[in-house]
């Protein structure tokens, strides 16, 4: 009942903060929850400016068209006795509302085609990863390292996502947005990746990053990113690939570089022994042992 | 003139009634008769995959799952669109042009009868197919209406059925197009030029060669896909040196002409209706022309923007973005010229009018959302993500959809003789704009802050949208038992004029309301023609 009364309340409050963000998108902070976040990559930056850029210019537009329209179905209504003109074309207004939307486009091009020459290139990289989709998860391995390992949903949010589980995804951390193993990567390197899948199509994708490419079996895609800030970062499987397509998450750590040689130290060989039978545990359960 | 022309037609009616019980609709070659069908058919459809929205929205009202397990989800989602696009959106357009493109052209009926009666028939058999597959072992088809492989190829039972059904959907496609084609260039009354014609069936002409162009192109690749299953082909399969996205290619070459056939018949009708209720000649008649024909030439060339994030060369990205973009260039022109057959109207607002100038704002509002979707670095975050199920709803349902019904009021006293409900009318279109704004304007925010389409799931930062979401698309659902409420009273109206409207420009307002089983035995003059175009040839 009290949460009913919370949801409702939150909607309208919400509902609210929508409307503001029709007229203040740009004022608005790169919140998570109504907007495209901002993101710790150049790139993603560069992503979100473009973003607000054509927002700004549909706005823009928008006013015009609408501001127009309105004018005309307030003032130009039988009921306030407007009498109908008869014109039915007019060349100089044909010509100029095909030239300049022509103008806008060809300066919104020039940006967006900056940003997708960067995007595309993913040279001298400092390391790559090889990322595979599987039905349901995402394994990674570390190019030049002896690092590899499944990615799965974390243990909270499966046992909360069945039907009629009983638990409210509310009190679940993270709620299918977590996973028993992330990818980790040092602040600041530029991190290749490689990209397929072993089954069907699945699609990579880490908002913060803006990264989004589609692992396919048979193919291997390349992407790049270099992120700026220590943090974590999620992200969701964005094609459709059965049906655990909405449970097969993304989760990045960037961490400093020590952190990460750290890290890289206690995984190598892990996958290795667990595939030689060294140890009946799960990879994760042998490291929890201190091997 | 009108008058003795409807004379003699009510005179020969007496003669060549339609025939009596299930056979008049089981054989009829009636083009009237079979617009009525492609219409009641396109409104169970429209029901039946609106019946799939609401367990889709009811399941998305809050996070986790309480109602349905996610393989019946993405039966759901699959299963909605595919009626949706084939079984209501398609099929209602192609009842309108039955209807109305023999008397807007001043023809007595189609080119092509018994293919008519054909074309039609076909649907009911293929989506009987269609929503067998529900009850099938393995479930109905799940991998989406795009139908990728290799996922696609995991469906049970029921993946022959999917095939069969889309290769008879696009069979009724073809022959109904071939049908509209021939109907136009040929049976069109012989003093009438082709740019005097209303743009409602020029839009039609263009969408029919679009039609005719892409379904092959969708039949070869679900055959593809039913050898790759069954008899051991890899077209698709990487295992065997085949190539995934080789079908996305394919699929969306058929794909993005496909949004069009379902856009370009919508602008036909906003672009008779405006006029009428503006008291106006429509602005533009012949650069609604251009620029239709300009947004088909386009939608060949723009397919993979369907496809940024499949790992394309820098150079295809570029270059469907830019292609892309130059959409937004003839489509501009169409909504200038609406703004400007209202400007220094004297406007009105029945029900029609009322649901073309919402078509007018909300399909700017999915143009807006498109134009961002055609700049690629955004689109990459943009892509599978609610934004996009935000902005293909606004295209379709506030865009082809109201049109429809805008359609549907304006004709509908010159179909049944009567004045439908006004009242319920205006009802209608209120709730349905409300709601349906309600339903998808939330979804631009969700999917902006990274909530992925076709999950049956969310994390809790979208509980609140969503929630929005599910109540506008039950009030949305609601608001449509209102229309069927109109058309089941919509014969104890006032009796209708035979110009229904106020002077309406168009050859159907010269023949009696309702409008005589047959209509143009003997084409109109050259005089009626050129009162009754816009054109100002």
């Amino acid at each position: 009942m009290d949460r009913g009364r919370r949801v409702i309340n939150t909607m309208i409050r919400k509902s609210f903060l929508g409307l503001a963000l029709l007229v203040f998108a740009g004022v608005a902070r790169a919140d998570w929850a109504l907007n495209m976040p901002r993101g710790v990559t150049e790139l993603s930056a560069e992503t979100y400016d473009l973003h607000m850029l054509i927002f700004w210019v549909c706005v823009g537009i928008g006013v015009v068209v609408f501001g127009v329209m309105i004018y005309s179905l307030i003032m130009h209504r039988q009921s306030k006795g407007a009498k109908a003109a008869d014109f039915s074309h007019s060349t100089t207004a044909e010509v100029v509302w095909t030239a300049i939307p022509c103008v806008i486009l060809l300066l919104m091009a020039i940006p967006a085609a900056e940003t997708m020459i960067k995007l595309e290139d993913s040279r001298d990289p400092d390391m790559s990863i090889v990322i595979t989709g599987y039905q349901w998860k995402w394994h990674y391995r570390y190019q030049n390292e002896d690092v590899g390992f499944y990615s799965n949903l974390a243990e909270e949010s499966v046992k909360a996502r069945r039907l009629d589980s009983g638990i409210d995804p509310f009190t679940v951390d993270n709620y299918l947005l977590d996973v028993d193993e992330p990818m980790v990567v040092p602040v600041g390197a530029k991190v290749r990746l490689l990209i397929t899948a072993n089954d069907v199509l699945h699609s990579w994708w880490v908002p913060e990053l803006a990264i989004k490419k589609d692992a396919i079996p048979g193919i291997i895609n390349e992407t790049w990113f270099r992120a700026e800030q220590v943090g974590t970062y999620r992200g969701k499987c964005t094609e459709l690939c059965g049906k655990d397509h909405g449970y097969m998450p993304v989760v990045v750590e960037v961490v400093e570089p020590d952190a990460y040689q750290a890290w890289l130290d206690t995984r190598t060989g892990a996958e290795q022994r667990y595939a030689n039978n060294e140890s009946t545990a799960t990879p994760e359960a042998t490291l929890a042992a201190g091997e | 003139m009108a008058s003795t022309v409807a004379d003699a037609i009510k005179e020969h009616d007496d003669h060549h009634g339609p025939a009596k019980g299930i056979k008049r609709w089981l054989f009829t070659t009636n083009h009237k008769d079979i617009g009525t069908l492609y219409l009641i058919f396109s409104l169970v459809m429209f029901f039946i995959g609106g019946a799939m929205a609401l367990v889709i929205r009811t399941e998305l009202m809050q996070p986790g799952l309480q109602f349905v397990h996610p393989e019946f989800f993405n039966s759901m989602t699959t299963m909605h669109a595919l009626i949706m696009v084939f079984g209501a959106v398609m099929p209602a357009f192609v009842g309108l042009a039955n209807w109305m493109i023999p008397m807007m052209i001043g023809a007595p009926d189609m080119a092509l009868p018994r293919m008519n009666n054909w074309s039609f028939w076909i649907l009911p058999v293929a989506f009987g197919i269609l929503l067998s597959t529900l009850f099938m072992p393995g479930g109905a088809p799940a991998g989406g209406w795009t139908m990728y492989p290799p996922l696609i190829l995991q469906t049970g039972d029921a993946f022959p059925f999917l095939i069969f059904s889309v290769h008879l959907m696009g069979l009724s496609s073809i022959m109904g197009a071939i049908n509209i084609i021939v109907t136009i260039l040929n049976m069109r009354a012989p003093k009438m030029s082709l740019l005097q014609m209303p743009i409602f069936v020029w839009m039609w002409l263009i969408t029919a060669y679009l039609l005719i162009a892409v379904m092959p192109v969708l039949a070869g690749a679900v055959t593809m896909l039913l050898t790759d299953q069954f008899f051991g082909t890899s077209f698709f399969q990487a295992a065997g040196g085949g190539d995934p996205v080789m079908f996305q290619h394919i699929f969306w070459f058929f794909g993005h002409p496909e949004v069009y056939i379902m856009i370009l018949p919508a602008f036909g009708v906003i672009s008779e209706i405006i006029p009428t209720f503006a008291r106006k000649p429509l602005f533009g008649h012949d650069s609604m022309v251009y620029a239709g024909s300009s947004i088909a030439f386009l939608s060949f060339i723009v397919w993979a923007h369907h496809m940024f994030t499949v790992g394309m060369p820098l150079s295809g990205q570029l270059f469907f973005m830019f292609a892309t973009m130059l959409i937004a260039v003839p489509t501009g022109v169409k909504v200038f010229n609406w703004v400007g057959t209202m400007w220094k109207g004297s406007m009105t607002f029945e029900t029609p009018m009322l649901f073309s100038l919402a078509f007018v704002f909300l399909f700017t509002i999915g143009g807006f959302s498109g134009l961002m979707l055609a700049i690629t670095a955004a689109d990459i975050q943009y892509h599978d993500t609610y934004f996009v199920v935000a902005h293909f709803h606004y295209v379709l349902v506030p865009g082809s959809i109201f049109a429809l019904m805008a359609g549907a009021y304006y004709w509908l006293p010159k179909w049944t003789g009567y004045m439908y409900n006004e009242t319920a009318g205006k009802w209608h279109f209120w709730t349905s704009t409300i709601f349906v704004n309600l339903t998808f304007f939330p979804m631009h925010f969700v999917g902006l802050a990274g909530m992925p389409r076709r999950i049956p799931d969310y994390s809790t930062q979208f509980a609140d949208f969503n929630m929005m979401a599910s109540i506008g698309a039950i009030g949305f659902g609601l608001s449509q038992l209102i229309f069927v409420y109109v058309l089941l009273t919509a014969k104890k109206g006032e009796k209708a004029t035979d110009v229904v409207w106020d002077n309406p420009v168009g050859l159907e307002w010269t023949v009696p309301s309702p409008a005589p089983y047959h209509t143009f035995d003997t084409p109109p003059g050259e005089d009626v023609i050129r009162s009754h175009s816009h054109s100002s040839h």
